[in-house]
């Protein structure tokens, strides 16, 4: 360029590539996360409508500040580069636990569970926001011993990391987010290229566990799980032949799966709308959090649940195609962990309510009422953002990851 | 910056490994199967099942609570009500929005509900077998029938007391106490009627007064907030306007019970429905009912009612059932009862209980009947204690109560208002001949037992309408020997062609079948007693008074002059003298009508919807008899020396001739039952009487001159209670 010219040049020359650098989201898991948003508002409208006669938009206004919290939250960690992350492994796992253990001690009991910390405005559910601690800490920790990961130690490090605090927030107890936090553990090892040989031994050993837990734990008198949890758990194998209608208590898992499905299979092809009983009126129990995808079927019939599920496909697969494009291995695991956390709560949350999958007690991503589990699913989509900005941008800087 | 820009890939795709591509293919094809799995489940929930979930999201959400229809009214021949219904102000009581501590005390009290009921069922088979052993008694022993009482009472729906509140509902009782003082109950009252209330029909609200009255109702209304749970709700009820008028022929209503709810009558009703009970109420139940509506309530899980737009099926009012009944007619025949029965015990006779019939003898409709005592069938419209409900049902169920028609359910031995029956079969039988003079003397002895004149009169021979006139004994003695000689049961068969010893088929919900005493009749009851002796093992039974005697000519004695074994009721017997006056007005061809109350069925609207008919047989009776008889009859009512001539003094007998026929009634253990039955043969408004009036002294004495007060409001004359003084039989 020539020196003579630098009043024009300067101008024209940084426009093009600016845009390209300012694509700030990826647009279609962008979305699905507005769309996800958007129904979870309008089917907790009309579900959460009775709960609480005086006020009934509490629970649609109040998830409508979390979404919204956690949608500027996205917008934050799509900003920052995530590789910075990698540094604070220990703080993070340190912060993972402590708040794990925070909760245990200082924890506000609700339904006979003590999950959360109340503060004044919100209550702080320390474990859903601990799956993206784990997520990041387990992934710096993997990508350390990049060069040992087909050790067997890595593998079995890598686990007991997860299982302990697996094991404090089983304790709380919340069965589900444990359960959340070894699939993320597992499915980090797998995406990271951990051995078949350790894989398959691990499998072997989730089904030891829970013969164990469920079946022989019991019969030799070691109660792993307390007893409604067990139930819980078993209840979706043995449905409605024993459900007693009158006088059940509404926290009988059978009452409440069959309840479910009777609320989905009432909405038909394209719902049952204004006509909608089961969920308004309460008979399905925790309609606002776990069992929102009845309240959704209910009103919404297979066309809005197809629509909700068509989303979370979306949501799924652009995870995964993050996962395959970050710049590097870090990036890669932080998505494979997302992937994974997002994945189980799906399945096993819509299974539960259409009686295919154990009552776990996990919550619907972003569906589901609930400020720490929506702002925890969008802190874990903000950091897909950033990987997702991050591969884009140096993929236009360099053209190339590095990769093990 | 900017300017060291290199090169810009549009696709920013980076190379991946192929470990890593297998490994995000199988994650990827996971979620492809769970995706699969569910949108599967969900195609099987919401598309192919979704009507079954449908239904049972329904039932789960849904109460329904009829809306009672306005039951029909019954009305009279000219349109009269007899019978309507009146809307006020129910208190009632919302389960729901009561203080707590009910619903332990409606669980024992169903408890021991469900418990009796088991000890009912296991007394209806006793019952059954019992009654087996018996075989079809007519006339059981006293024994016998003190133990079938008590079988039967073990069967009746079984009166479980409400279990007193628990202590914990201190705030119930303190609601219920002031409630109370308010309307006039007791505290106690109050909870039985919610607890049975909510037994009946739960979740419906319950009723527990429905006169409480303007001063109450507005005490309530302006302090709901200190009776949580009372409310108030316009309820249709039944109103009798003129009490005990014809009660036992109108009936009452009340809620259907669970026992009744497997009857056919009350096939599709509900349980708690108002249904007819008894009499016409009863018998045309299924068009007085109406078709109740539906108020559909949805519900919670905690079953309390929610805001719905569940619309109300509207109820469809019952019809209007038009009788045959003449209320003037009614009520004076009711004063004149009352009259006749009033001046009989100031006469020293005990006069314990009447009836009356007031019969169209062309067409069987029935101008007016009734039944004394008699009750309030406005009690039944509210709720009833045991103790006021046995007062009705009789004194200890030994006699009749008040709830009994004596008209169509007595069971009575006639007196001489049976011999123009016994003067009949004889004549066509050419038993006796009409001029033949017979039964001389005060008494007929057969095998040295004596037959005699009421006072042992002496009437010499007389002929058929003299022994008619005069009501001689000894000739109808003597005719029922003569019958029996003569075989083939005579006058039996003639007692059952016109009318009597067979149910009439009115359209009440009960009727006594009758008994006319005869050797077939004879053969069954001892076989009866050798039977039910034998399930005794020897005992007697008392079914007939001696064990295995024949049939002798004093049964026949006895028929023929309207005693002995000979039961029926004023109805029959108004039958058949209907029978014999159509008969005569039509050259001998008669018509055994089918007495009836019921006239049309209207839509509420008042336009009329069905005509009831009732069939009716055809008899052929000899004119020329039959007019000997009348001839006798009209002048026991007219001539010199007849039995209720002077009953009729001042009677204008060429207008409206009376045939009539006392009669005096012996019953073992009981004061003379008087009886009369007449027919006045105006040509335009012919009626046939009969009135009885039990402990009532001589026929002419008490139930003739309460017959010529029914006459007369019949015909517009004015009233007068004139009593004869002939003491025959």
């Amino acid at each position: 360029m020539s020196p003579l010219s630098p009043i024009t040049a300067p101008d024209e020359a940084p426009a093009a590539p600016a845009r390209t650098l300012r694509l700030p989201l990826d647009p279609l898991l962008t979305l699905a996360v507005i769309g996800l948003g958007v129904g979870s508002l309008i089917t907790l409208k009309a579900a959460t409508r009775n709960l609480i006669p005086s006020d009934p938009h509490y629970y649609v206004d109040r998830q409508a500040v979390y979404l919204a919290l956690g949608f500027v939250a996205m917008l934050g960690l799509s900003r920052l580069d995530y590789s910075i992350l990698r540094r604070y492994k220990n703080v993070i796992y340190a912060a993972l636990m402590l708040s794990i253990l925070a909760v245990l001690g200082l924890g506000h009991g609700a339904n006979g569970a003590v999950r959360s910390i109340n503060f004044p405005l919100f209550s702080f559910q320390a474990s859903e926001v601990g799956k993206i601690l784990l997520i990041l800490a387990l992934s710096a920790f993997i990508v350390d011993r990049a060069r040992q990961l087909r050790e067997r130690d890595t593998t079995v490090r890598v686990l007991i990391a997860a299982l302990v605090p697996a094991m404090f927030v089983i304790a709380q107890p919340d069965l589900g987010s444990g359960l959340v936090y070894m699939t993320i553990a597992c499915m980090l090892l797998f995406v990271a290229g951990t051995s078949w040989r350790h894989l398959a031994a691990l499998a072997a050993l989730v089904c030891v566990a829970i013969a164990f837990v469920l079946v022989a734990g019991p019969a030799v008198g070691v109660h792993v799980l307390k007893p409604y949890q067990t139930e819980r758990l078993t209840a979706f194998l043995h449905p409605s032949s024993t459900v007693q209608k009158e006088g059940t208590e509404s926290t009988d898992p059978r009452y409440q799966q069959e309840e479910s499905k009777i609320a989905i299979g009432s909405g038909g092809k394209t719902g049952r709308g204004a006509q909608a009983n089961q969920v308004p009126y309460g008979f399905v129990p925790e309609s606002d959090t776990d069992f929102v995808f009845a309240a959704l079927g209910e009103k919404y019939g297979f066309l809005g649940a197809g629509l909700v599920l068509a989303l979370y496909a979306l949501l799924i697969s652009r995870t995964l195609r993050v996962l395959v494009m970050a710049k590097d291995l870090f990036g890669s695991l932080i998505a494979a962990g997302v992937a994974a956390m997002l994945m189980f709560q799906v399945f096993v949350n819509v299974g539960m309510t259409i009686g295919i999958m154990p009552i776990t007690g996990v919550t619907l991503p972003l569906m589901s009422y609930g400020g720490s589990s929506v702002i925890a699913t969008l802190l874990g989509i903000g950091l897909l953002q950033s990987i997702y900005v991050q591969a884009r941008s140096s993929s236009a800087l360099k053209g190339r990851v590095l990769r093990y | 910056m900017s300017a060291i820009e290199p090169v810009k890939p549009r696709d920013p795709r980076v190379p991946v490994s192929p470990q890593l591509a297998l490994r995000v293919a199988i994650i990827g094809g996971v979620a492809m199967v769970m995706f699969g799995v569910i949108f599967f489940r969900l195609w099987y929930l919401q598309v192919l099942s979704g009507e079954q979930y449908v239904a049972q999201a329904n039932a789960n959400g849904a109460r329904h609570l009829p809306i009672a229809a306005p039951r029909g009214q019954i009305l009279d021949r000219e349109g009269q009500p007899i019978v309507g219904s009146t809307v006020t102000n129910a208190v009632q009581i919302v389960p729901d929005a009561l203080p707590p501590g009910l619903s332990t005390q409606v669980q024992e009290y169903q408890a021991s509900l469900a418990k009796a009921e088991v000890a009912r069922r296991a007394a209806v088979t006793r019952l059954a077998g019992y009654e087996a052993a018996l075989g079809r008694v007519r006339r059981p022993t006293s024994a016998q029938r003190l133990e079938l009482r008590r079988l039967r009472r073990a069967t009746l729906p079984p009166l479980v007391a409400v279990p007193p509140l628990p202590r914990s509902a201190a705030r119930l009782e303190q609601l219920f106490r002031r409630l109370g003082h308010v309307i006039r109950l007791s505290a106690r009252t109050i909870d039985e009627r919610v607890v049975e209330g909510i037994t009946v029909t739960p979740y419906a609200h319950v009723t527990i007064k429905t006169d409480a009255g303007r001063g109450a109702l507005t005490v309530l209304g302006e302090r709901s907030a200190e009776f949580p749970g009372v409310a108030q709700e316009p309820v249709s009820i039944r109103e009798y306007p003129d009490g005990e008028m014809a009660a036992q022929l109108v009936g009452y209503v009340g809620q259907l019970n669970e026992s009744e709810l497997k009857l056919r009558a009350f096939h599709g009703v509900e349980q708690g429905t108002i249904v007819g009970q008894a009499g016409l109420e009863y018998y045309y139940d299924h068009y007085l009912r109406g078709v109740p509506g539906e108020q559909r309530i949805a519900v919670n899980a905690e079953g309390q009612p929610v805001p719905s737009k569940l619309l109300p099926i509207a109820p469809h009012a019952g019809h209007t059932l038009q009788t045959t009944l003449d209320l003037g007619l009614q009520k004076a025949s009711e004063n004149a009862m009352k009259e006749g029965m009033e001046h009989a015990r100031a006469g020293g006779k005990p006069a314990i209980a009447g009836a009356f019939v007031a019969l169209d003898p062309l067409n069987g409709e029935v101008l007016a009947m009734g039944s004394s005592p008699s009750f309030d069938p406005n009690k039944f419209a509210k709720p009833l204690t045991p103790a006021e409900y046995s007062a009705l049902t009789g004194r200890n169920g030994e006699e009749p109560g008040r709830l009994t028609d004596l008209a169509d359910e007595g069971a009575y031995p006639t007196g001489s208002t049976f011999k123009p029956i016994t003067a009949m079969a004889a004549l066509e039988a050419g038993v006796i001949t009409p001029s033949e003079g017979l039964g001389a003397g005060q008494c007929i002895f057969v095998s040295s037992e004596p037959f005699c004149n009421a006072g042992h009169a002496e009437y010499g021979n007389a002929t058929l309408v003299e022994a008619l006139k005069e009501s001689s004994d000894t000739y109808f003695f003597t005719v029922g020997k003569l019958a029996n000689e003569h075989g083939g049961e005579v006058i039996q068969r003639k007692a059952r062609e016109l009318g009597v010893g067979e149910p009439t088929g009115i359209d009440l919900p009960s009727e006594f079948a009758g008994v006319i005493p005869s050797r077939k009749w004879l053969a069954e009851q001892n076989a009866l007693e050798s039977k039910c002796e034998q399930a005794r093992h020897g005992r007697r039974c008392y079914i007939v008074g001696e064990p295995e005697q024949p049939w002798t000519v004093g049964y026949n004695m006895d028929l023929a002059v309207g005693q002995g074994e000979l039961l029926t009721d004023p109805l029959q017997m108004a039958v058949a003298y209907s029978t014999l006056a159509n008969a005569y007005r039509n050259g001998g061809n008669g018509t055994v009508v089918t007495p009836h109350i019921g006239k049309q069925i209207d839509e509420p609207t008042g336009s009329l919807l069905q005509t009831l008919k009732f069939p009716s047989r055809h008899v052929h009776l000899n004119y020329e008899d039959l007019s000997l008889v009348m001839e006798g009859i009209h002048q026991a009512a007219t001539a010199q020396g007849g039995t209720s001539t002077q009953v009729w003094t001042g009677w204008n007998q060429a207008e409206d001739p009376v045939y009539g026929k006392t009669g005096t009634a012996e019953r073992a253990g009981h004061v003379e039952q008087s009886w009369y039955m007449c027919y006045l043969g105006n040509a335009q408004r012919p009626i046939v009487i009969a009135v009885t009036v039990e402990e009532g002294g001589f026929g002419a004495e008490t139930a003739a001159p309460i017959a010529r007060l029914i006459a007369s409001q019949w015909y517009g004359k004015p009233k007068k209670f004139v009593p004869g003084s002939s003491a025959t039989r």
